[in-house]
Formats: structure tokens, C-alpha cells, sequence
């Protein structure tokens, strides 16, 4: 049965400029989405808009032009709030991006863990998301606890639930895996942790472009994510976290913004937010961060969903009529990455013929190497759609590939 | 043949395709006649650093000459490598280390010089040229 998706493909093409460039002589086709997702004309304007008309620093002027941004910033604040549908907009914390706002949390774990307290993460995840993790533990004694994937790459809840218990005290998976695509069942990791008393942070920087977060429905401790992926800017993360536990935590940076009183003896830290702000945020970034969300809550994250699982459905089947051709990961729930090889030839290969056709895709380790380690290959391409890719342009890809494998045969 | 000459040669061959598939189509083929590493020395050791995929290279000094061997598990990479040791090998290190390698622009691989290329083109021709480097020094010392 066709699915009724409305999506008006052509209008939304019309709102990214970028689709329109050539490269290498040829109309770009865009499949690395999953790295960044381009960025519709509206939020370029606002950022212009902002350097034209109301360029100031925020939180201390008092005259009109800071009062405005402001305004500008702290409503954009209350966008998130409303779009992860988090208790408060003081919840809401901006950051430069999903790995800043991963590295605040570790930062802030470091008086609270102490030797021998147990960490979980999985095989999924990104290096960004393994790392802050490591220097925690080397810092506090602290061990990490890895769950395993089995051969589609779905984590193994089993094993996971095997790995709980009472030294157990942080979990931390990714909501979608980042090189595979899949959708791990974070609601149920969350609930089984809370069962321990275990905190859970969930980088969502794969989920939020796809897919609608309630925070409170997921009963999420923290929840990560980076706004470049969303129709926004680079340079703007996001981080939810619970107020319990945002109070909990030290300041990650010190500096401008983040104080209430300082003396030389001794700082008070400045409220929720600002504690976590130092410094000038990027102002214009964060601004149009919000204006980026409002587009693409204009179009409806399930009609996106539902279009790009289309899209999905559509490579893969013609993907997989290619002869030597293996896919990996498989899931019932995967949003629109696909991650493969063909027979023996490297990843690499095949990326930079697709690239002289004028496509993007990104080949390697994709920043996950454990997964690589598992699956004993040198990296994968992978191919990741968004809502103003077509089909048309899943057949110009089929054809290019075609054409590479040929050559590389 | 002096390096120059090899490079303008390389460049004459090139002139003759008329779109980047012919050309990328003969350095894959460029890459089948490469002189290849012996496999005990295809380890860590001699890997090329940022590379997306493996490019193992090993030099040797024969006659005051060095002598380049390598090998990819990507194929244009070992086309790359190929073209480059073309050029490189049996010379002697000081007219490496002075080579100019403006016909990689030449020949379309132009792309494959950015600093994002995980296989770049930049970190072949440093090693080559950082191994002709120790050769000279070493020979300077004796």
C-alpha cells in the first residue's frame, strides 16, 4: 500500500540552495545527511538578519539592540523546550555541539563516580560518544562496560540487562547508531536503568532529525544532540538535561555569564542556564537554530519519517539487487542511513568514483571503529537520505555505482 | 629519464582522455604494473599516515639510488602510488627531495590533494620525499 506522505517535494527542493549547485560538472546529489543536513534558505536569512539588523551581546546590555538578541535567543531556547517537550526551558542548555554537550556531562561526572562505579556504553557508538567516557574512567577509577551487537548490529538487551547492576551508575548509548542507522529501544534501556538508579544520557544527534523526542515520555536523564543536523548551523548543540541533575553537576567552563558573584576568594555559579554558558554563546547560531527546528516542524517530523522510510525502502531494494552487494545492519526500526560494501572493494574506491559523479556519500570507518572491528571490514559507504532527496536521485546513484563497480572490477 | 621528463610524460598520457573516467580508468590500470612491497613489510611500520586506506611504501638504496616499492588495498590509491612511483623511483634522494610535483594538478588528481582526502595524494608524496630525505642525510654522514 502507497503511503500517503505529502510531502511537496519540489517546494522543498526550492528551499535549500545548495541542491541546485554542480559538482564535478554534475547536479549534486546529496547523501550525507547523517554528517550534516543542508540548510534551507530561511535559516541563512536569519542569520543575516541578525549581523544586519540586531548584532549585540546578550544578557547585559541595556540598550535596545542587546535587550533584542536577547529575546531572540532566549525564545529560540523555548523552541527546544517545547520541541523535546522538556518541563522547563532552563533545561535546555546550548553548546557548540552534540560532543560539547557529551563532554559537560562526563566533566560533571567526575566528583560523582568513584573507583570501581561501572559505566555502560555500547559497541554503537561514535567515537565522541566513547572517548569523554575513557577519560572519566582514567580520571576516576571508574570501569566501562560495553554492551555487544549481534550480526544485524542490534544491541543485545539481554546482555545488557546482564550488565546492570547496583555499581552500575551512567548508561550511555545513542538513540540511532550513527553508521548503521538503527533504532535502539532507548526508552526500555532508560526504564531497566532507572531500575539501578543508573543515569542515562542518550545521544540523539541521529534521532532528532528523523523522528519526534518527548524527554519526559522517555524519562531521559540527558539528552544530546547537535542542531547542524536539524536544519540548523554548524557550531550548536543541545543539552537536556533534568534540573535534579543539571543542578548536580559543576560548571564545564568557567567564565562570563556562568557567575553570579566573584570575588577572588571565591565564585558563585550562576543559575540554570547561564552556569553552563559561559562566555558569548553563538548568538546568531542559536537564533537560527530555532528557525531551523520551526521549518522543519513546519513540514512534520512524521511526515519526514514516513517519506524518508519510503526513500530508505526504495535504496535498499535496489541496492540489494546489486550482485556482491552486503548491507550493514538490519532492524525493524532504522531511519534512512545505509551502511555497505561491494564483494572486495574498498569503501574508499567506490566513494571517490561516486564523488566524481557528483555524489556525496561518506566512506570509512565513520567514526565508529568498534563496529568496523566487529563486522572485520576496513569501513563502509554509507549512504544517508533526508526529506528533499528523491527517488530520482536513488536511481542516478544506482546508475553511478553501477559504472564504479565496473571500473573497480 | 629526469624526474621533469618522467613528469611531462606522465602529463603527455594523461592529455590523450578526454573526461576523468578514462583517466582514472588508466591509473587504475597504472597501478597493476606497480612495483610491489614484499609482503613481510606490509605492517604498521610502513603504512602511510592518513590515509583512508592502507598505502604501504618501502625504500631502498641501490647504485645511490632510491628504490621505491608500495601497495593499496584501494585501488586508486594503488594507482596513485603507481603514478608517483613513476616518477620517484631510481633517483638519486637530492633530486627527489628538490622534485616539483605540480603535474598531480596536471593530470586531474588535483582533488586528491585537499587536506580532507583521508587518502591524501600530500601525505604519499611527503613520505617519499621525507624517505629520500633520511637517504641523504645518511649519505652526507658517511
Amino acid at each position: 500500500m502507497k503511503k500517503n506522505t505529502h510531502i511537496n517535494i519540489d517546494q522543498i527542493r526550492n528551499d535549500f540552495p545548495i541542491l541546485k549547485r554542480k559538482v564535478n560538472g554534475e547536479s549534486l546529489i546529496y547523501f550525507d545527511n547523517a554528517a550534516t543536513s543542508q540548510t534551507p534558505q530561511l535559516v541563512i536569512d536569519s542569520i543575516v538578519d541578525y549581523y544586519s539588523k540586531y548584532n549585540s551581546n546578550i544578557h547585559r546590555g541595556v540598550h535596545f539592540l542587546s535587550q533584542e538578541a536577547t529575546d531572540a535567543y532566549e525564545n529560540s531556547r523555548v523552541k527546544f523546550q517545547k520541541h523535546f517537550n522538556a518541563h522547563n526551558s532552563y533545561e535546555i542548555i546550548f553548546t557548540s555541539g552534540t560532543t560539547h554537550s557529551i563532554n559537560l556531562v562526563a566533566n560533571g561526572f567526575k566528583k560523582i563516580l568513584k573507583k570501581n562505579d561501572e559505566i555502560i556504553i555500547s559497541q554503537l557508538e561514535h567515537h565522541s560518544n566513547i572517548v569523554p567516557w575513557q577519560m572519566l574512567c582514567e580520571e576516576t577509577g571508574a570501569k566501562i562496560k560495553v554492551i555487544p551487537i549481534n550480526n544485524n548490529g542490534e544491541l543485545i538487551i539481554d546482555e545488557f540487562e546482564k550488565l546492570l547492576n547496583s555499581k552500575t551508575k551512567l548508561v550511555f548509548v545513542n538513540h540511532v547508531s550513527n553508521a548503521l542507522g538503527i533504532v535502539n529501544p532507548i526508552k526500555h534501556i532508560i526504564k531497566k536503568a532507572h531500575e539501578f538508579n543508573a543515569i542515562v544520557l542518550v545521544d540523539g544527534a541521529q534521532a532528532t532529525p528523523h523522528m519526534k523526542i518527548d524527554v519526559i515520555d522517555l524519562d531521559v536523564d540527558f539528552y544530546v544532540t547537535s542542531t547542524h543536523k536539524i536544519c540548523g548551523p554548524t557550531g550548536v548543540g543541545i543539552l537536556y538535561g533534568k534540573e535534579k541533575w543539571l543542578n548536580k553537576i559543576p560548571p564545564f567552563l568557567g567564565g562570563g555569564e556562568m557567575i553570579d558573584q566573584v570575588t577572588f576568594e571565591k565564585s558563585t555559579y550562576a543559575g540554570l542556564p547561564n552556569k553552563f554558558e559561559a562566555g558569548t554563546p553563538n548568538i546568531s547560531g542559536v537564533i537560527a537554530s530555532g528557525v531551523g527546528i520551526d521549518y522543519l516542524n513546519s513540514i512534520g517530523l512524521e511526515k519526514i519519517y514516513a517519506y524518508e522510510n519510503e526513500l530508505l525502502e526504495y535504496a535498499t531494494r535496489e541496492l540489494l539487487q546489486i550482485k556482491g552487494l552486503k548491507i550493514y545492519g538490519f532492524s525493524a526500526k532504522k531511519t534512512s542511513v545505509i551502511s555497505f560494501n561491494v564483494g572486495n572493494i574498498h569503501p574508499y574506491d567506490i566513494g571517490s568514483i561516486l564523488d566524481k559523479f557528483g555524489i556525496a556519500t561518506r566512506t570509512g570507518q565513520l567514526c565508529a571503529q568498534p563496529i568496523m572491528d566487529y563486522f572485520k571490514i576496513p569501513g563502509t559507504i554509507r549512504v544517508s537520505f533526508s526529506f528533499y532527496n528523491t527517488k530520482e536521485e536513488i536511481d542516478e546513484f544506482i546508475k553511478a555505482l553501477h559504472k564504479a563497480i565496473l571500473m573497480l572490477s | 629519464m629526469k624526474i621533469k621528463q618522467i613528469q611531462e610524460e606522465i602529463i603527455d598520457e594523461f592529455a590523450m582522455f578526454d573526461d576523468w573516467m578514462q583517466r582514472y580508468e588508466y591509473m587504475i590500470d597504472l597501478g597493476k604494473s606497480l612495483p610491489l612491497i614484499e609482503s613481510k613489510y606490509k605492517t604498521d611500520d610502513y603504512l602511510v599516515n592518513g590515509c583512508q586506506s592502507k598505502v604501504w611504501v618501502r625504500a631502498e638504496l641501490v647504485d645511490n639510488q632510491i628504490v621505491f616499492k608500495a601497495d593499496s588495498d584501494a585501488i586508486i590509491s594503488k594507482g596513485i602510488i603507481a603514478i608517483l612511483i613513476r616518477v620517484f623511483s631510481h633517483h638519486e634522494p637530492n633530486e627527489i627531495i628538490e622534485a616539483n610535483t605540480d603535474f598531480v594538478d596536471k593530470i586531474g588528481l588535483k582533488d586528491h590533494l585537499s587536506p580532507n582526502r583521508a587518502n591524501g595524494l600530500s601525505s604519499m608524496i611527503k613520505q617519499l620525499k621525507l624517505y629520500a630525505l633520511a637517504y641523504q642525510t645518511k649519505i652526507n654522514d658517511e
